[in-house]
């Protein structure tokens, strides 16, 4: 219901790497299938993930994401499929001998040992002398900035200082690959939005690749260099921030990311510059700017998002893309407002609107009788 | 109506108290007594203690007990968290459920039945094989560890059961293979549970009567089989004095039992 943040991570490299043609991925995931017993968690997954990206697994609840996580850390063996971590096939190497760390949702910190021993587990298995291991430990919580509570327990520490802690754990072997599960989930609202950036900052210093999975959108839209919208155990879409969020490759995307206005329409014109399509759902016709190529007659969902809408009280001369309304319902947000509008067919759509001057008086308000209009290049054709 | 309703409450809880613990407390009054004669009060005095100390029979007797309670716990500890790991930690495999009843039988078998099953096995293998050579601290302590061992395999069982399993693939994670998986992360975790169970066990193998009296041989009788007999023959005020120090000891042992079982769960919140 929030406004929706669609800053995508600033890159440093002009072309990224997962647009180049010749880049060699890091992470290459093969056809992973995870069964278990009838339950199918992952189906044929196939992912190309990038040194140095930052990339998001975003689902629900029992979408595979975690499962694909714990293939990836080597807690869950697939039942078909493979891993290649740096070219390298993982099949059969155990959690220990893997050049991968994770970051539990739950934090897993040893309960029996002081910040300091938590951190230095990891570097004492590989048998590092207590020198170097000391200074490692006291150089990553400086990073976090948790030098000052290096001897006590972890019970005695905040939410998000036990969350510092799992981070620099993870970070203190210096793995090729992170992964992060709902690493931000448990902290409050203010905390998880420093922690993000922070999140960021240390990806970008250290040169690591992480993968994160949550069930945040917003989260993953300021994450992620790239997300992969899992549902049902595929990944139903690939692509950058603002690519997800503006051209959604189906009606789960759209409707799982943000919020979305559907109207479902007939095409009853497909060229290659337009396509038209009939609507019941509003007054005039649909268009869009570009062809589908798809059969005459099709069914199809138009999904144009709310603050994509323009919205007023003077009539509009238009045939395409207007439709008439009624205001059902306000919500005054502060920066925005939220308009929802019951159309001449029944079907209420949202409307978002900034709201650039302090006046209210000439606001529009319940019972207003609305006209409504988009751009040709506002909205996306859903065929799937 | 509240206010009468938690009077009652008090009175009965009092009256529980009462039941459960006003013989034990009159016991070890009368341990003190002057008197010669165990009913009659003679006065304040510490002489039966300094009797019991004298008498060799008994103390030789609790010298045998505790060395016997103390092997019996150890061995119990080890096998019993072994068994535990397997109940909770394997995978289904098939005669699991067998294997969980077969482990807890001892808890609910009657100690007649415990005692004279394992004379039989004691005797049969003595004839077959010469070994245990007659019945004495070896067949006590096997008997002991036996019924001993299911108590700690239930107090570790549920303690690896509660054990948030993310902790032990953290430290997989982060590069620690399966032994030192186990003695690093697993074993600290654990330890509390182990060693309430032993020290249930010590208590349990210190206060057997029954299951000791069927597997001793002569010249091997465990402090409450020396009781039993002196008792036979008439209380003396000395026996008040023994049962006063054990009672004493079983009571350290339960109560340190449950304050290292309180506080292992302080760090069950660390993750939450």
């Amino acid at each position: 219901m929030s406004a929706f943040p669609n800053t995508s991570t600033v890159q440093t490299q002009s072309v990224p790497t997962w647009r180049q043609k010749d880049a060699k991925p890091f992470v290459q995931i093969e056809q992973i299938t995870k069964q278990f017993g009838q339950f199918t968690a992952v189906n044929s997954v196939s992912l190309d993930i990038y040194r140095n990206e930052l990339f998001c697994l975003l689902g629900g609840s029992g979408s595979g994401k975690s499962t694909l996580l714990r293939m990836l850390a080597g807690f869950e063996e697939p039942t078909s499929g493979r891993i290649l971590i740096d070219g390298v096939d993982m099949t059969g190497i155990p959690p220990w001998e893997r050049p991968v760390n994770m970051m539990f949702q739950s934090y897993a910190l040893f309960p029996h040992l002081s910040v300091e021993a938590n951190v230095a587990f990891g570097l004492k298995r590989e048998g590092l002398k207590s020198a170097e291991v000391n200074k490692r430990v006291a150089e990553i919580l400086g990073m976090v900035q948790l030098g000052h509570l290096a001897k006590r327990k972890p019970h005695m520490l905040s939410g998000g200082q036990r969350q510092r802690v799992a981070l620099a754990r993870s970070l203190v072997k210096r793995p090729k690959l992170l992964l992060l599960d709902e690493p931000l989930g448990a902290l409050d609202k203010k905390l998880r939005e420093e922690t993000q950036f922070e999140l960021m900052r240390l990806q970008d210093e250290l040169g690591i690749t992480f993968i994160v999975v949550t069930h945040d959108q917003e989260e993953a839209m300021t994450l992620a260099t790239r997300i992969g919208v899992m549902n049902n155990g595929d990944i139903v879409q690939t692509a950058e921030p603002h690519e997800v969020y503006e051209y959604p490759q189906n009606r789960f995307v759209a409707e799982f990311i943000g919020n979305v206005n559907l109207f479902d329409g007939t095409v009853i014109d497909d060229e290659r510059d337009t396509t038209s399509m009939r609507s019941a759902d509003i007054d005039g016709l649909l268009q869009v700017d570009h062809g589908i190529s798809c059969a005459p007659n099709q069914d199809v969902s138009v999904a144009i998002r709310p603050e994509k809408i323009r919205i007023s009280r003077e009539p509009i001369d238009l045939e395409v893309n207007a439709t008439t309304g009624v205001i059902s319902d306000v919500a005054y947000m502060g920066s925005q407002s939220i308009f929802k509008v019951r159309l001449n067919s029944g079907k209420e759509i949202r409307i978002t609107q900034p709201n650039v001057s302090r006046e209210m008086g000439n606001r529009l308000t319940w019972e207003d009788r609305v006209f409504l209009s988009w751009d040709a290049d506002s909205c996306v054709v859903l065929v799937a | 109506m509240k206010q009468g309703s938690s009077v009652a409450l008090k009175v009965m809880a009092g009256a529980g108290f009462v039941f459960l613990y006003a013989p034990i407390i009159a016991l070890i009054v009368y341990s003190f007594n002057e008197s010669k004669l165990v009913t009659v009060w003679g006065g304040w005095s510490l002489k039966w203690y300094v009797e019991l100390f004298r008498n060799e029979q008994i103390m030789s007797a609790a010298w045998v007990s505790l060395k016997i309670a103390f092997i019996s716990a150890t061995m119990a500890s080890i096998l019993g968290t072994l068994a535990g790991f397997v109940l909770s930690r394997m995978r289904k495999f098939a005669g699991k459920a067998m294997l969980t009843g077969w482990v807890t039988a001892p808890l609910v078998m009657p100690e007649v039945i415990t005692g004279l099953s394992l004379l039989l096995l004691f005797v049969s293998l003595e004839s077959m094989f010469g070994w245990p050579a007659g019945r004495g601290v070896t067949t006590i302590v096997i008997a002991h560890t036996t019924f001993c061992l299911a108590y700690v395999a239930v107090v570790v069982q549920s303690r690896l059961a509660s054990l948030d399993e993310t902790l032990e693939e953290a430290a997989m994670d982060l590069g620690a293979k399966p032994t030192s998986l186990f003695f690093l992360i697993t074993l600290p975790l654990i330890a509390p549970a182990i060693i309430s169970g032993w020290l249930l066990s010590f208590t349990l193998s210190l206060d057997d009567l029954v299951i000791a009296s069927f597997v001793s041989g002569p010249g091997n009788s465990t402090l409450p089989m020396v009781i039993f007999s002196k008792v036979r023959l008439g209380v003396t005020p000395e026996v008040n004095a023994l049962a006063t120090l054990m009672i004493v000891t079983v009571s350290i042992a339960v109560i340190a039992a449950i304050v290292i079982m309180h506080r292992q769960n302080r760090f069950k919140d660390a993750n939450k």
